[in-house]
């Protein structure tokens, strides 16, 4: 199935963001400058600007989330839009046709955003084609497929840290198979066009098709850490661990559990990232997880920023904004802000 | 007729009439200039004035009263305002006054940051064309154009002024 094309509108504009696969470079490096721009709002007095003053966005979630539900509602309030925060109980499962029910009531609402968590893969891409046109899906993680806002976080948090991405060997660890963040990382940090990208797992945490993405494997942490600029690592998730991947959470630890002594082996400025929650000594010990090389604070703060860019470029678009792009330009950029 | 403006005898212009106010107040005013041209020019008057406090920078994109008919802009440059504006005196400079709307959106985004005591525009150009009740205290030069035509400052090494005939 191809998610690529439904999430940009007539003038390529991003019109849902469900994935970051299939977008180019031009857009992915859009959403990480609006997302700069708008970094500077939490150092205001009043952290809050009018750009989507009157718009409705509902945020759906059917998986528990603390982090990513309130950076999106931080996001959305400091976009002045208003915020519907609906959790549907996760034992209920919910069926195409009350899925469906359910968004044409919230679309009676006059809402303009669903920003949705699924355990079910392709759950966004799913309300994405049945929203009314003016409405926009946001993907906020669907099952072991894409969590995009995530993805362009890390990134925006290795841009601020490391300039760039070009020269960049990236070490992604832990449970590559069972994880929507590694997905969209990976995607993302090859789009970008860093030098490497790696996984580091034991064999049974790493999906088939992984290689067929330009990923280096490795299952040994001294050999995949090497010369490596990012250290990603990912949380151990036992909800999902159903089968017998593990022996023990012990012996993960004792492999694969960053600690200072195998953070030694990636370059002496590694920086150290998680998409949280983490479980102390399980995959990181404490000491990284709150060393000089972690930035995994400033992932949470990057995160409500980069909700912020997507939020606004999704709601940004209107019908006219082709035509009157032109007339822009034809003017002059200065024109525009003048004639506003 | 834009091109035989000289924008660097505006730019001595106001800064000699900008420096006879500060002296005559009493306290150091900070400035700010409003993105893109408006800061080039502040970046020009903050330097011939000598003042102590950093220039700041706004950027209104995000207080614009368009946004649902314009859109997303992705390259804006954030706001920086390197100081808390309570109480301060504020000197806020923009290259061309037109609809008024731009500084409407400036003040909002400034007052978000805070309460000054004070502020007062600045604007190198200023034409016809007010939709809200806003006026230069300062200007370096009036210019007359129909609502067909618009004014662009161009930078940001040297600055010059032309004017473009929009269909």
């Amino acid at each position: 199935m191809r998610r690529t094309n439904i999430q940009l509108d007539k003038n390529n504009n991003l019109r849902h963001f469900l994935s970051v696969e299939g977008l180019n470079r031009q857009i992915l490096t859009d959403i990480l400058d609006t997302a700069e721009s708008f970094s500077s709002i939490g150092s205001q007095q009043v952290k809050k600007v009018p750009l989507l003053r009157g718009k409705t966005i509902a945020n759906l979630f059917f998986e528990a989330s603390t982090r990513t539900r309130t950076t999106f509602e931080l996001a959305a309030k400091r976009l002045s839009a208003d915020v519907l925060n609906i959790s549907i109980s996760t034992s209920a499962t919910v069926k195409g046709e009350s899925l469906l029910d359910m968004l044409r009531n919230l679309e009676s609402m006059h809402c303009d955003m669903f920003v949705v968590r699924h355990g079910e893969s392709g759950a966004a891409h799913f309300i994405a084609t049945h929203v009314a046109p003016h409405v926009s899906v946001i993907n906020a993680g669907d099952g072991c497929h894409a969590h995009p806002t995530q993805a362009m976080l890390d990134m925006f948090t290795i841009r601020q840290h490391k300039g760039g991405f070009a020269d960049l060997r990236v070490a992604i660890v832990g449970d590559i198979k069972h994880s929507r963040v590694a997905r969209s990382q990976i995607h993302a940090l090859t789009t970008l066009g860093v030098t490497e990208v790696r996984v580091i797992a034991p064999k049974t945490l790493v999906p088939r098709e992984v290689q067929s993405l330009g990923v280096h494997v490795f299952h040994d942490m001294e050999q995949g850490l090497r010369d490596v600029d990012v250290v990603i690592m990912l949380r151990l998730q036992n909800e999902r661990m159903k089968g017998a991947y593990l022996p023990s959470a012990h012996e993960y630890y004792q492999l694969y559990g960053l600690t200072t002594e195998k953070l030694g082996y990636a370059k002496p400025d590694a920086i150290v990232m998680h998409p949280g929650p983490i479980n102390r000594g399980v995959e990181i010990d404490s000491l990284v997880a709150d060393g000089p090389q972690s930035v995994i604070l400033d992932q949470v703060t990057n995160g409500i920023a980069v909700r912020m860019a997507v939020m606004s470029m999704t709601l940004g678009r209107s019908a006219t904004q082709g035509s009157v792009k032109r007339e822009a330009t034809k003017a002059g950029p200065k024109a525009g802000k003048e004639a506003q | 007729m834009a091109s035989k403006i000289d924008v660097d005898a505006l730019i001595g212009n106001i800064t000699a009439e900008l420096k006879a106010r500060i002296e005559a107040g009493s306290e150091e005013p900070i400035m700010i200039g409003i993105h893109t041209g408006g800061l080039w020019v502040a970046e020009r008057l903050h330097k011939m004035l000598g003042l102590k406090q950093a220039l700041g920078a706004l950027n209104i994109s995000f207080y614009r009263d368009d946004f649902s008919r314009m859109g997303m802009h992705p390259q804006v440059s954030p706001s920086k305002l390197p100081f808390s504006v309570d109480d301060k005196h504020i000197i806020l400079v923009d290259d061309v006054l037109y609809t008024g709307r731009t500084i409407r959106a400036a003040l909002n985004e400034i007052f978000d940051y805070g309460r000054p005591a004070s502020v007062i525009l600045v604007a190198l150009v200023e034409r016809s064309g007010r939709e809200l009740p806003i006026e230069a205290s300062i200007v370096g030069k009036h210019i007359s154009l129909g609502s067909h035509e618009h004014i662009k400052l161009n930078g940001p090494d040297v600055l010059s002024l032309s004017i473009i005939e929009a269909l």
